[in-house]
């Protein structure tokens, strides 16, 4: 024993001293006999050869298919480190110590050997070591008390520097609740514990164990209920820091839009914005949803702005004129679509030609298969004007940007019910939406775009007029 | 939600098994589980959960599940290798990866999932699969069924009738298993067949096999009578009540953080971003105006974006500022088709208005979507 402790005392000595006034003098001479005397010569900065540990079944060799971390990261204990397969058997491989990578001896696909090197670490001799053996469920050895404690009957994980922090803190570990793997507690949990300490009582961890010891198993049926009762599931644990500020390359898709939409700046925009009294439309809707239903359709009120902007055209058709793209005589009526991408621009074909009906049956298809990331490019090409309805999402007024290489789009805020005037002077109630148009104005004037607008409000608020027009 | 899973689960009728209240309270040394949903995903995540969160040394586990129309991956293995991509979407089959090796499956109704849950120590494959067996003779004595070297059970000496794969952590391990009671055979060898040509990888591959359904060899048998066999010689050896518990996947205080995994499971990233890198070289034959051309196409493709891009088109078909763009749009995309989708028609309004432009385009668009 003499001999032990004047070996530790030596060590000590070699140590920076900033790392000794930190730890408890004493606790530091009784686990550093026990890892001197389990690990050999392993001290501050020393590079560990981690050796791949045996798989079982007798296999010898593993293919490496993932390493999850590369040369220079920090590991803590338990962490992964790499991935690698055998014979239809996918290994974990997880870190036993706390240090810095400082080799991989292999790289992807190549074939690694059991009890041979996987990766050199450097030990940070401050932040401690496991034991050589394989970490395993096992009760808790007496040197292992400061890396393990048990708590209401299970064991919980926490690694030297999680410990020291919480000892420096006078924060007992099993107060704290684990939200590592393995309900591991991590720095994070005892600087959310400290942060908490004046507030609120930190609510019981959410991960309960679905397998208690014997002697609370009567408790522990009730335990969940009564979390579920008191917590709004709270899940995932508040951020205690800010994030740090990432730069994410611009990729695929959304270079995509950078492009369409500087080109869209370029061109010189008006707005025009209207307010349109939809209560005679709302309800001609209302009379039409159950029969459309009837054959399979959800009809909104897309397909009638739709149709109506198609009759509403020859107003602009003279100015199209001027635009080599318009020539053509289908109108295919682009519908904004917000997607997991971001924004797609799916149009209905040949609108000239459909009933209300028609359109509303292909924006169901193009709605679909939007959902699903299935729109094929025809879909997406071709169109010749664009409707964004934004006001199922919410706002009132916008400001839409034109698609290039159309000339104008329209935005519909959504539906409201408004007091409004009728004719005889009285207030009544209206359902009221208003729409922002942009145009190019280099193509359309002012005036045009009003008197566009003007025949396209009365059409919606006089659904009778569409009977008379509608083509 | 309990709604949808009992709606999921009439097929769960056998008198023995009781819900989810009781699932603490039984068993010691081992547990029988059944999951009532059909979800892949969410039966996968359950798979995810016990693996992270149960203290197996206490006891080890049975998970018995089942689920609709789906092809499982393993966890290197290269998705456009493997299966019809196309053919999964127009059927609306799902995909996903599993966290264990192995090879692809096809999973429906008719096919049933073993997962033996054990710490690292216990994990012995042989061992299940012989139960498995065990199970099965003692239901059908006639059954001529042996488990193989490569960890398959094969009925008759020449059919496949269970795969094997499994994951190992740092305590606990899992080995899971199908069953092919009745399944699809026709789906199965149509989806799990690849149009794929010139596609390099280190990816594991599958070996395909001959596969039989046990229905097939004897029509009384039923996927239910195969899971409760199977729960009674698992209960016989490991001393326990022959007691089944049902759980629901998407019970979060049963299993917290099961949403969270569920989710995890269903992303781009993990389902087609976990591909081990690969390259493609084809040729594509596209018509264009009497004529047909050969544009032979070179991609590298790593974490499922696009690397690198080649297109070998005849010189001045695309004007060449417009090709560099298409390149320089698709590296650093995803290999998918809709991504591409929309971003070569969201290029082609910055293009000039031609119409013998854009049809050009889309020609050579549409083809290169084909490959995805």
């Amino acid at each position: 024993v003499c001999i032990h402790r004047v070996r530790s005392c030596s060590s000590i000595r070699f140590i920076k001293s900033k790392y000794v006034c930190v730890f408890d003098k004493s606790a530091l001479k009784f686990s550093h006999q026990q890892r001197l005397l389990r690990t050999s010569a392993v001290s501050c900065g020393q590079i560990v050869q981690f050796k791949l540990s045996d798989i079982g079944e007798g296999i010898t060799e593993v293919t490496v298919k993932e390493w999850y971390i590369k040369e220079g990261d920090s590991v803590s204990q338990f962490d992964s480190i790499c991935e690698v397969q055998s014979d239809k058997a996918s290994v974990t491989i997880t870190s036993r110590y706390d240090g810095v990578i400082r080799k991989l001896h292999y790289s992807i696909d190549d074939i690694a050997f059991v009890g041979k090197p996987l990766v050199d670490i450097e030990i940070d001799a401050s932040k401690g070591v496991a034991s050589e053996e394989d970490v395993v469920e096992t009760p808790p050895m007496s040197h292992e008390e400061h890396t393990h404690q048990e708590i209401k009957g299970h064991k919980t994980l926490a690694t030297p520097a999680v410990r020291r922090l919480a000892m420096e803190n006078n924060i007992k570990l099993s107060e704290v609740v684990g939200t590592g793997k393995d309900n591991r507690i991590l720095k994070e949990d005892i600087l959310n514990y400290l942060a908490k300490q004046t507030g609120a009582i930190l609510p019981p961890s959410p991960k309960a164990e679905i397998v208690p010891p014997q002697r609370k198993a009567e408790a522990v049926p009730a335990a969940p209920k009564d979390k579920a009762r008191k917590i709004p599931v709270p899940i995932s644990r508040p951020i205690a820091f800010a994030g740090k500020d990432k730069t994410e390359p611009v990729t695929g898709f959304q270079k995509a839009m950078v492009k369409t939409m500087s080109a869209a700046l370029k061109i010189p925009h008006f707005g025009y914005s209207d307010e349109i009294d939809l209560t005679q439309l709302v309800q001609l809707r209302e009379e039409l949803k159950p029969l459309a239903e009837i054959r399979g359709v959800k009809l909104s009120f897309m397909p009638f702005f739709i149709k109506v902007r198609h009759a509403a055209e020859p107003c602009v058709e003279y100015l199209q004129r001027f635009c080599q793209n318009l020539l053509n005589a289908s109108h295919n009526i682009g519908v904004a679509m917000d997607t997991e991408q971001g924004l797609i621009v799916p149009n209905v074909k040949n609108v000239q030609v459909c009933s209300v009906f028609d359109i509303a049956v292909e924006l169901n298809r193009l709605q679909s298969l939007g959902s699903a990331g299935q729109l094929g490019t025809s879909d997406l090409t071709g169109g010749t004007f664009t409707l964004s309805n934004i006001g199922t999402i919410g706002g009132t007024y916008a400001k839409p940007v034109i698609l290039p290489p159309e000339v104008a789009i329209g935005a519909l805020g959504k539906i409201q019910v408004l007091p409004r005037f009728n004719s005889k002077g009285e207030v009544v109630k209206a359902q009221i939406m208003n729409v922002s148009w942009s145009a190019d104005h280099r193509i359309i004037d002012g005036a045009t775009m009003a008197r566009f607008s003007n025949l396209w409000k009365s059409y919606l608020e006089n659904p009778a007029l569409m009977l008379l027009d509608l083509k | 939600m309990v709604l949808q899973s009992l709606k999921n689960c009439l097929w769960l009728s056998c008198v023995l098994r009781t819900p989810k209240a009781c699932f603490w309270s039984t068993a010691i040394g081992a547990l029988i589980i059944q999951s009532v949903s059909n979800d892949v995903y969410q039966n996968l995540a359950v798979e995810d959960w016990i693996h992270d969160h149960m203290d197996l040394e206490k006891q080890q586990v049975l998970f018995l599940w089942r689920n609709s129309p789906a092809v499982v991956i393993g966890r290197h293995q290269n998705p456009w290798q493997e299966c019809n991509l196309r053919l999964l979407r127009q059927k609306n089959i799902k995909l996903a990866r599993r966290r264990s090796g192995g090879g692809t499956v096809y999973h429906d109704l008719g096919n049933i999932n073993l997962t033996f849950f054990t710490t690292r120590k216990k994990y012995e494959r042989m061992e299940n699969l012989k139960l498995v067996v065990k199970a099965l003779k003692a239901l059908r004595p006639q059954l001529d069924v042996h488990v193989t070297d490569r960890y398959d059970i094969l009925l008759d000496r020449q059919y496949k009738i269970s795969g094997t794969a499994a994951k190992l952590g740092r305590a606990s391990a899992y080995h899971h298993c199908t069953l092919l009671c009745n399944a699809d055979k026709f789906v199965l060898s149509s989806v799990l067949k690849s149009p794929f040509k010139g596609l390099k990888s280190n990816a594991t591959p599958s070996v395909p096999a001959l596969v039989k359904n046990l229905f097939e060899e004897d029509p009384s048998l039923t996927s239910e009578m195969l899971l409760d066999a199977i729960a009674k010689e698992y209960a016989v050896q490991h001393q326990i009540d022959h007691h089944i518990t049902l759980i629901n996947p998407t019970d979060e205080t049963l299993l917290p953080g099961i949403s969270n995994k569920t989710k995890e499971l269903q992303t781009w990233e993990w389902v087609y971003g976990k591909t081990p890198k690969f390259s493609i070289s084809t040729c594509l034959n596209m018509t264009y105006k009497d004529s047909v051309l050969d544009v032979k196409v070179n991609m590298d493709v790593k974490h499922g974006r696009i690397e690198a891009c080649n297109i070998d088109l005849p010189e001045q078909w695309l004007p060449p500022g417009l090709y560099s763009e298409l390149v320089k749009s698709l590296t650093g995309s995803k290999f998918c088709p809709n991504e591409t989708t929309t971003l070569v028609t969201t290029l082609l309004r910055v293009c000039p208005q031609d119409d013998e432009l854009h049809s050009r385009w889309s020609l050579l668009c549409e083809n290169m979507i084909r490959l995805m």
